[in-house]
Formats: structure tokens, C-alpha cells, sequence
């Protein structure tokens, strides 16, 4: 039987490590909603997330009240809209009326984000795919909760550079359509490389097309908890080190493997997977960036900070895949720069720049994450910045993206405040020099050799 | 440590009534801790409380570290009409009113962290 211990270790846990379940995201298909009357579409979309999601963040509380653990967030995310309106959508306009919609349900179901405004163009754009990219900025500054992707490049396919020359523009332009509130709308548009169909993390989560109707995936937390249990082994080897990462990313995807699960029953929806992510939050110890100085190093960016992320990234999987029945999505330590208070400091410390960020991309969980950079960086900068990062993730055969902000009317040194989960960043500096004439070739780029793999 | 004499004899009463509800398979497991500077009858309190719902004892354990009452019930809530969510509130009223926190937790959730 249970004894005090245990109970007040987690407990402990929950009260003072910052452990919770980051979020429960419900995907729903919408490609049995497809029409090609706009107005009908917008209908079926609404009538259908509606009845889905409805009970959502009901049943996340109960389940919250029950286990006593914080649910932070409960979301929902959609098959990838630029299949579904292709039919129905003939302007941007259009298209940007669908996120209206999905805003619309969104806030009535009492979600916090609803992902899924997406296009998957990672080998080439039908008309549909580009007249919804080409809304995105529309989109995002016309709606709160609507979050949009965008997968340009995978180890199969190569990567889509007339698409990653697009979002260059696009994110630059979603900057100055939103600059009143700090380039806000960037914070929800993420450009991605291998994106998975099951990821249940914001801003990035869409319902993949090989997912059933609907589906419940969950994302843990807890890198409060892991700092923590890092801080009873301090001076002690790397086996110590490992297998203490390795124990605590047990008990914190137990938790995640119980809630999906109960949420799953209660909803009656088929449990998906559980993400093993380390997601930080700007809460005061909450942070990767943490762990890695608890690891040894003064500050997040000092030589061997790779090393230590990687290994931080690998012992989470292996603490984790053994915790729950199904494992997908992310997966990895997040290394978003707003919301670590950790990495903010390293930062403002000088310890860590755009470039040994985009090294520790090679090694963890997804990418460029929630970077503000100065307004003024061009469009083809933007667009080279991504390109490096899909390059890593098709050559690694991994997931990478890029969330930069580049905010307009602030430069170097000014802080950005975007509230709440998102948090607040200094704008990093972004490398001066020209890539123009490699951008603007236009095609795509080749798979890598070894994606033939039949 | 009169609280740990009191724990100690309800454990003894409530020790067959587990057994019983052990065997017929029927219970549902909930874990109340109540954690906070030590007082006398914190423990017939909170008892009286799961008493009047018909809420059994399974198990008591029960330390004292520095002056700070730490106590882990599992209880069985199969018996009672509350509503999981008004026994916890009322418990965690209960234990502002004696000057500690009182908390409800399904079992499953240290079972699941604690146990392969």
C-alpha cells in the first residue's frame, strides 16, 4: 500500500516543483466537414468542434480536482485547414473567415488555443495550401485563440524553399499586422520540419490526416521536478546523473499516462499518446535552462550546454517510454526563450545567442522557439534562419521549427512582453550579413540520401 | 503524541472493516492528507467528518516533524452519497477551520507514480 512518503513526495511535486500536466488536446477531424460552400463549411466546423469539445475543459477539471493535479491547459487541435476549406475557400479572405469561425468555437468551448490553421507543403503547394499561408496574417491578427503551422520540409521529401521563402514574408508581415500588442500573432505560427500528426503542444498541434475521427494526447511537464531531484546529486557521475533524470521522467509520465487515459474514459474519445516534453513556463523554477546549470554549467549557452541537453533529452525518452502505453508527438526538452526565465537570463547575461541555440536545436526536442529578434530583420534573413533549421531536422530526421517574433519597432537589447504562458523576451541579435541570392532560387531542396531507406 | 495513540487505536477498529471491504472488491480509494502545525484533535475531527458520511478508514499513518502534523489517510468513499468534489471541499473547509490543509486525492495517482 501507498505509504506517507510517497504521497508526500508527490505532493511535493505538485506544490512546490511546479509538476503538472501542461495540457489535454482533443483532436477532432474536420474532414468529414468539407464543402464547397463556404458558409456550410464554416457550419459543419462549428456544429462539429463544438459537439466534440463541449465537455473539455469540464472534464479536465474534475479530472484536476480528483488527482489534485494542475491541468494547465485544455485545447483542441484540428485537421490542417488548408484541406479542408481547398474546396470552399477561393480568396483569403475566405480562408480567414474559417479562423474567425474556429476562434468563435474556440471561445465558446472555453479553450485557451485551438491549433490546426495549417498547411502541409513540405514537397509542394497546391493553390489551397498557399492561399491559406498567404491568410495566415489576416488570420492571426483578426482572431485571440487560433494558432497556425506550417510543415515545409521533411527527411523524406526535402525541404519546400518556395515555401520557406513564403514564410519569411508571411511572418514578417503577421509582425506588422499585429505590431499594437508586440508582434503578438508570430507567438502563434510555427514553421516546421517533420511535423508530427499527434502533437498536442501550442502553437504547433494539428490532427494529422492518419488520425481516427477523434483522439485525446496529452503533454506532461516538470522540469521543476527533475531540477529538483538533480539537486540531490550534485558532484555525483554521469550514470548517477542519468538514471536519476531517467527515474523522476518515470513519475512524471505516469501522471501524464493517468490522466490521458481518465480523460480518454470520461470523454469517451481514444487515447492518443502521451508527449514527454519538458515544457518550461516563465514560473521561477520551471526551467530547462535550470536543469542544465543544476547539470554543471554557470549558465544555459556555455560550452558543453549541448552535451547536457542531450543527454537531458535522452534520458527523459528513456525515463518515459516505460511510463506510458503510447508515446508520440514532441517528445523532448523545450527550449523556448520566452518562457524560461532561465534562458531569458541567459540571455540578458550574454551566455546565449541565436547560433548555439540553433546547435542545441541538433539535440532536443523541436527548435527556434518563441525568439524575439528586431523588427527590421528582412524577410530573406527570416527565411535563411528557417532554412537552417529544417536542414537540421531533415538531415537528423528529427522534428525542428522555428517560432521567431520579430517585433516590430524594437531592436536589439528591448524587452518584449507577450503575458501569461508565452512570457517576456529581450530581442536577441540576428546575423547581419546577406543570404538573399540563396533564398530567392526558388524549387526545393533534395531528401538527403539517406531517407532511401526501401 | 496523543494523535498517534488516537491513529493507533482507530487503526485497530478499522483494520476488520478494511478487510472486509478489501474482500468483497468493492472500494474506491481516496487519500486525504492533512498536513500543519500539531493541535489536539485534528485526527477526531477529521474522523468524525468521514464517520458522519460513511466514509471508511482503510489505513492510517502519521508523523510529527518539527511541531508539523503530517497524516495520510486512505479511505474508501464506495459507501458515501458525497460527491467527491463536496467531500473535498468540505474537508479542506474543515481543515481551515482547525489550521491545517486538508487535501483529497484519488489513490490511483501515487499508485501510478509509485508503483510499476
Amino acid at each position: 500500500m501507498i505509504n506517507l512518503f510517497e504521497v508526500a513526495e508527490t505532493n511535493k511535486m505538485i506544490e512546490e516543483e511546479n509538476l503538472d500536466v501542461r495540457t489535454i488536446t482533443l483532436g477532432i477531424s474536420l474532414l468529414d466537414c468539407i464543402d464547397s460552400d463556404l458558409e456550410r463549411l464554416k457550419e459543419k466546423i462549428y456544429r462539429k468542434v463544438y459537439d466534440a469539445a463541449k465537455d473539455l475543459v469540464k472534464t479536465g477539471e474534475k479530472i484536476s480536482r480528483e488527482y489534485g493535479i494542475p491541468i494547465v491547459n485544455k485545447r483542441i487541435s484540428l485537421t490542417p485547414v488548408a484541406l479542408v476549406g481547398g474546396a470552399a475557400c477561393k480568396t483569403i479572405e475566405d480562408f480567414a473567415s474559417i479562423a474567425m469561425t474556429l476562434d468563435q468555437v474556440a471561445k465558446e468551448v472555453d479553450v485557451n488555443f485551438i491549433g490546426g490553421y495549417s498547411a502541409l507543403v513540405c514537397k509542394g503547394m497546391t493553390p489551397a495550401d498557399e492561399l491559406l499561408i498567404r491568410s495566415i496574417p489576416l488570420a492571426l491578427s483578426a482572431t485571440e485563440r487560433v494558432c497556425s503551422s506550417v510543415n515545409l520540409g521533411s527527411t523524406r521529401t526535402g525541404i519546400n524553399m518556395d515555401a520557406v521563402k513564403l514564410m519569411g514574408e508571411i511572418i514578417r508581415e503577421t509582425a506588422e499586422r499585429t505590431k499594437e500588442n508586440d508582434s503578438l500573432g508570430c507567438a502563434k505560427l510555427v514553421a516546421f520540419c517533420n511535423a508530427p500528426d499527434d502533437n498536442p503542444f501550442m502553437a504547433g498541434a494539428f490532427h494529422g490526416v492518419t488520425e481516427a475521427d477523434k483522439v485525446i494526447n496529452v503533454g506532461v511537464s516538470g522540469p521543476g521536478v527533475v531540477k529538483t531531484a538533480l539537486e540531490q546529486v550534485r558532484g555525483e557521475n554521469f550514470e548517477v546523473l542519468c538514471e536519476t533524470i531517467k527515474k523522476t521522467a518515470f513519475k512524471v509520465t505516469r501522471v501524464g499516462q493517468l490522466v490521458a487515459k481518465e480523460a480518454s474514459r470520461l470523454l469517451d474519445v481514444p487515447f492518443g499518446i502521451v508527449d514527454l516534453s519538458l515544457a518550461p513556463t516563465p514560473a521561477v523554477g520551471d526551467s530547462v535552462a535550470d536543469i542544465l546549470c543544476e547539470i554543471g554549467l554557470e549558465r544555459a549557452g556555455a560550452p558543453g550546454t549541448t552535451a547536457a541537453l542531450a543527454l537531458l533529452n535522452d534520458q527523459v525518452k528513456k525515463g518515459g517510454v516505460m511510463a506510458s502505453s503510447y508515446v508520440g508527438g514532441l517528445s523532448g526538452a523545450f527550449i523556448p526563450v520566452s518562457e524560461d526565465q532561465g534562458m531569458i537570463d541567459a540571455v540578458k547575461a550574454g551566455a546565449l545567442s541565436l547560433e548555439k541555440l540553433e546547435a542545441m536545436t541538433c539535440v532536443c526536442s523541436v527548435g527556434l522557439d518563441m525568439i524575439a529578434i528586431p523588427g527590421d530583420t528582412k524577410a530573406t534573413t527570416i527565411s535563411g534562419i528557417i532554412a537552417d533549421e529544417m536542414a537540421i531536422g531533415m538531415v537528423n530526421q528529427k522534428t525542428t521549427a522555428v517560432r521567431l517574433i520579430p517585433v516590430v519597432g524594437k531592436g536589439v537589447g528591448e524587452t518584449v512582453e507577450f503575458g501569461g504562458l508565452l512570457g517576456y523576451a529581450p530581442v536577441m541579435p540576428v546575423n547581419p550579413f546577406s543570404c538573399d541570392a540563396f533564398v530567392n532560387r526558388g524549387g526545393r531542396i533534395p531528401a538527403p540520401i539517406h531517407s532511401f531507406k526501401n | 503524541m496523543a494523535p498517534l495513540r488516537a491513529a493507533g487505536r482507530i487503526e485497530e477498529k478499522v483494520s476488520d472493516v478494511r478487510k472486509v471491504a478489501e474482500m468483497e472488491g468493492n472500494v474506491d480509494k481516496t487519500i486525504i492528507t492533512v498536513v500543519g502545525k500539531d493541535t489536539v484533535g485534528i485526527i477526531a475531527k477529521v474522523c468524525t467528518y468521514l464517520a458522519d458520511n460513511d466514509i471508511n478508514i482503510l489505513d492510517i499513518s502519521q508523523t510529527i516533524v518539527q511541531e508539523y502534523f503530517n497524516m495520510m489517510m486512505i479511505v474508501d468513499t464506495a459507501g458515501t452519497s458525497r460527491q467527491f468534489g463536496d467531500m473535498a471541499d468540505e474537508l479542506a473547509a474543515l481543515g481551515e477551520e482547525i489550521g491545517v490543509v486538508i487535501k483529497c486525492q484519488k489513490e490511483e495517482i501515487f499508485d501510478k507514480m509509485h508503483r510499476i
